[in-house]
């Protein structure tokens, strides 16, 4: 039931929004329609983990053995509160931002929405692999339609990407599909395979899905089209993509990789785990040197989300449940570093880093919300953030299945100090030091920005001192991963 | 149909009357397929009415439906230097040729079939009279389709000359084939080249371009859907039914043609200045994944054939309607449809992912059947990942045409389109939603239907 809703509320809501032809009321129906969705989720939170309600299963193909079978448990709830957050937040961020067409905006934006929840939903490959295309194509059309300059060939470029790895996951899936005794896609069936697929078609197998959700992470050497997308992107859906689309790729690892093919994930995690630690060196040393503040906060995503997938093969307790939490903590954190990053920009008109500085002196209230959403973004102790990759480092290093874990902790520990370092300079340069013509007319935020800057301080300081219940709500949910990932039970 | 020009001489009339025999024709198709047979037809084991050959013919019947009634009006406007009727007959003759196609029980229907389809396509090719370029793609189908029908003959008269007791049917050469003599396979071979010549497979493609780009449009929306289908299920019948027991010997060919297609279809089109020379490509491209249906035949590969040809043929046909109506065909002449008229666009768009094979969209079943019937056969895994990548590389000519329409500024052209044009294009684009949504309305038939036959 609740699953169901969370669907189909954003999805009808958006598909009424086409018909809303009023820029203002559409604006108001979709920040109604994502409240509605944040109540459900946070009634999913509170009917406890064993609700029936939690649970929808209905017949979709029954020729093709697949169902509609949607359900939450604990890992599906964590992402589904982050989406329900995140919307009318950034609706809300955003409420100033002008669009040509509003109407189609907020009603591509909450399809967008309707496709996100499915994936994170979806106890049935076929019908992820629907959510999973479902979300993509709004955000195309999102991000041609109302995006910077070069908007066009950024987002073809982050199109094809993005289908090249769901094809070949589609391939995966139906060869997956082929072998299950029962011609079913549940996702029963599909765990049921880690023991009987052998261990040499694991291995190839283990590839068609990665590439996909390598895309989609994204890790290096196949994250080109990220920073450009993220600067030609209008904002909002910026904060769409790497606040909640980027957990695609960490979610679909951990529900539809490594639990399937435990064979291929053991065999490839050290070749894997390489490309992340890459993929965090590379995207900090280039955030260095970023001028312009959307491919510096894009950059620094790279390297955040390169940690959690590399915990992930480390297979521990810790490091699961430090990815976990650390999936809700980087979508909050994000989505408040690029409300910040889009207040600067409405205002000045500039997003170089070189045209900025002396803003503290102009909006103090801003510059105190930044450096704490930013000092989260470094992992500071009381900040949610801290706990997050405390877990995934000591995950990282009493890893058990790699002999390299030692190496891969004090290596990706470097990427840390490397965040401190551009996230620092940023803020130094863009709040502090003297006003120049530019920055001399600011002005601070008005309320609705106050408003959901603070909420987002405060999620970050909650969680930060007090995270046991995020912890408790997917206990189960990783013990049962873990053990299907344990390739000695085989 | 040629005599209704006797009685009718206005050309609205005459296509109502097309419009009203394939109604008919579509009932009496569907009520034969259910079980009620009006008269049967001693057709000496020439024809095998089975399920598979009738519920092709319902899709035939059912795009040539939507065909007329989306396009009509352009053949009227073509047939200005052509009498009306003649131009529907011919279309008519095609269609009696396509049903001989998706029923043969014999070669010789086959080949019977085969002819009466080319036939009327090279008059209707070349029925823009005054354009040299008709002319021209004329001509040049003629030729290629002359050459190709002899090869089709000789391979005929081959397998003739191969089996032990000298018979045409098709039951009869398929039976107890596991060694082969080298006069049945170069038959075979034969037979395998002629086919997909008329599927326009690589590399007997040549002609493809060409013909597509200087037919009138309306025809070549005809040629490309109608027509390619119709050959497409004879191809997979032919295969099916004759050449099944020595699959083993001719797989690697067709695999090798599969790739071949797909790869020229799919990085010409990318190259593509005009939407209509691209969609000829495309046309290429998506033979080239009908052709794993051959590889495979199966049962998936038998339902999947059927749900392509239905999901590509409306489609295209869509496509070509709005085309059709576009005063430049390139991709230029699209940029900013989406402005002026929003629902060209929106259902423009529609068809286009449906060709792409996105999600939510009849052309995503279409190929993931496709897909799967090669995957079912636990060989040429290479020849599916290597057709992904192509799909994916359709993605790029597809997407140009839907970013022209929506994020580019212009000022796009349009002939004047009806209410009622628009209407039908909003209700085949529904179509291939619904089917992509719920393909079980088709798929429990033809599940049901294809086992039992």
């Amino acid at each position: 039931m609740i699953p169901v809703l969370l669907i189909a509320i954003p999805l009808v809501g958006g598909l009424a929004g086409f018909f809303i032809k009023n820029d203002k009321s559409a604006r108001s129906w979709s920040l109604l329609i994502s409240l509605a969705a944040l109540a459900i989720s946070l009634w999913g939170l509170s009917v406890g983990p064993k609700s029936p309600l939690l649970n929808a299963d209905a017949e979709w193909l029954p020729a093709l053995g697949s169902r509609f079978a949607v359900g939450l448990d604990g890992m599906g709830q964590i992402l589904c509160l982050l989406t329900a957050i995140a919307f009318p937040v950034i609706f809300i961020a955003t409420w100033r931002d002008e669009y040509r067409k509003a109407y189609n905006f907020y009603a591509l934006m909450l399809l967008s929405q309707a496709g996100l929840m499915g994936v994170f939903l979806a106890m049935d490959a076929l019908l992820f692999y629907f959510f999973w295309e479902l979300a993509l194509i709004p955000v195309y059309f999102l991000c041609s339609q109302w995006g910077g300059e070069k908007r066009i060939q950024a987002t073809f470029k982050f199109f094809i990407y993005t289908f090249v790895g769901s094809l070949l996951m589609l391939v995966g899936i139906i060869w997956l599909y082929s072998h299950t005794p029962d011609h079913s896609f549940s996702l029963k069936s599909f765990y049921a395979l880690r023991s009987t697929v052998s261990g040499t078609d694991q291995i190839w197998l283990f590839w068609l899905f990665f590439i996909a959700f390598a895309i989609k992470m994204p890790i290096w050497p196949l994250h080109t089209w990220q920073p450009d997308t993220y600067e030609q992107s209008p904002t909002a859906t910026t904060m769409v993509l790497s606040g909640v689309m980027v957990k695609m790729g960490v979610f679909g690892v951990i529900r539809w990789l490594a639990p399937v093919l435990p064979l291929g994930t053991w065999a490839w995690g050290d070749t894997a785990s390489g490309f992340c630690i890459a993929s965090m060196i590379y995207a900090s040393l280039v955030a260095i040197r970023q001028d312009d503040l959307k491919r510096l906060v894009a950059y620094s995503s790279i390297a955040h989300i390169g940690l959690m997938a590399l915990a992930i093969f480390a297979t521990t307790t810790t490091g699961m449940q430090g990815v976990m939490i650390q999936m809700f903590n980087h979508g909050i954190n994000i989505i408040g570093m690029w409300i910040v990053v889009d207040l600067i920009e409405r205002q000045m008109g500039t997003r170089k880093i070189s045209e900025l500085g002396g803003l503290a002196q102009k909006a103090p209230a801003l510059a105190i919300l930044l450096v704490i959403v930013a000092l989260a973004n470094v992992a500071l102790p009381l900040t949610n953030a801290f706990v997050g990759e405390f877990l995934l480092f000591s995950g990282v290093y009493s890893s058990k299945v790699t002999q390299y874990n030692v190496v891969f902790t004090v290596v990706a520990a470097l990427s840390i100090i490397l965040s401190a370092i551009y996230t620092l300079n940023m803020i130094q340069k863009v709040f502090f030091g003297n006003t120049n013509a530019l920055t001399g007319k600011a002005k601070d935020i008005k309320l609705n920005e106050k408003v959901v800057l603070a909420a987002i301080v405060l999620l970050i300081v909650v969680i930060g001192v007090y995270p046991k219940p995020v912890l408790n709500l997917t206990k189960e949910t990783v013990d049962m991963i873990l053990t299907k990932m344990d390739y000695k039970k085989i | 149909m040629m005599f209704s020009g006797i009685f009718a001489s206005k050309g609205s009339a005459i296509r109502n009357i097309a419009v009203v025999g394939l109604v008919l024709l579509l009932v009496s198709n569907y009520l034969d397929l259910i079980g009620y047979h009006f008269f049967s037809i001693d057709a000496h084991k020439m024809l095998y009415f089975d399920t598979f050959g009738l519920l092709a013919n319902t899709v035939i019947f059912g795009s040539t439906l939507v065909y007329v009634l989306l396009s009509g009006r352009d053949i009227e406007n073509i047939a200005q230097r052509m009498p009306v009727a003649e131009c529907f007959a011919l279309v008519f003759f095609v269609l009696c040729g396509v049903s001989l196609v998706t029923t043969f029980n014999t070669l010789l229907m086959l080949f019977l079939g085969i002819e009466i389809i080319s036939i009327p396509l090279y008059i209707l090719t070349g029925s823009d009279k005054r354009n040299l370029k008709s002319n021209e793609a004329s001509l040049k189908y003629f030729l290629m389709g002359c050459f190709s029908t002899g090869v089709m003959l000789l391979g005929i008269a081959l397998l003739y000359g191969a089996s032990p007791n000298g018979s045409f049917s098709i039951d009869e050469l398929g039976i107890g084939r596991s060694n082969l003599s080298a006069l049945y396979m170069a038959g075979l071979l034969l037979l395998l080249v002629a086919m997909g010549f008329k599927v326009s497979a690589a590399p007997f493609h040549f002609w493809t371009p060409d013909v597509y780009d200087g037919a009138p449009t309306v025809f070549t929306s005809f040629m490309a859907t109608i027509v390619k289908a119709g050959i497409f299920i004879g191809f997979i019948r032919l295969f099916d039914e004759t050449f099944s027991d020595s699959q083993s010997k001719w797989q690697l060919f067709v695999a090798i043609i599969t790739a071949v297609t797909l790869f020229i279809g799919n990085i010409t089109a990318v190259f593509q200045q005009s939407v209509k020379r691209m969609l000829a490509y495309s046309s290429i491209a998506q033979a080239g994944f009908m052709l794993l249906a051959l590889l495979s035949i199966n049962g998936l590969a038998r339902e999947g054939i059927l749900l392509y040809a239905a999901a590509y043929s409306l489609a295209t046909i869509g496509i070509f309607a709005i085309l059709i109506k576009m005063k430049d065909y390139t991709f230029e002449g699209f940029n900013g449809l989406a402005k002026h008229h929003p629902l060209l666009a929106a259902t423009c768009t529609i068809f286009l992912l449906s060709l792409a094979g996105i999600p939510l969209t009849a052309g995503f079943f279409a190929k993931y059947y496709m897909l799967a019937s090669v995957i079912e056969t636990g060989h040429y895994l290479w020849l599916v990942i290597f057709a992904v990548l192509c799909a994916a590389v359709s993605v790029y000519y597809y997407f140009r045409v839907i970013q022209a329409m929506y994020f580019k500024d212009g000022d796009a052209q349009t002939l004047e389109t009806r209410p009622a044009f628009k209407g039908l294009l909003v209700v085949v684009a529904a179509l291939i939603i619904l089917l992509g949504v719920f393909p079980q309305v088709l798929l429990d038939k033809l599940n049901t239907l294809i086992y039992t036959w």
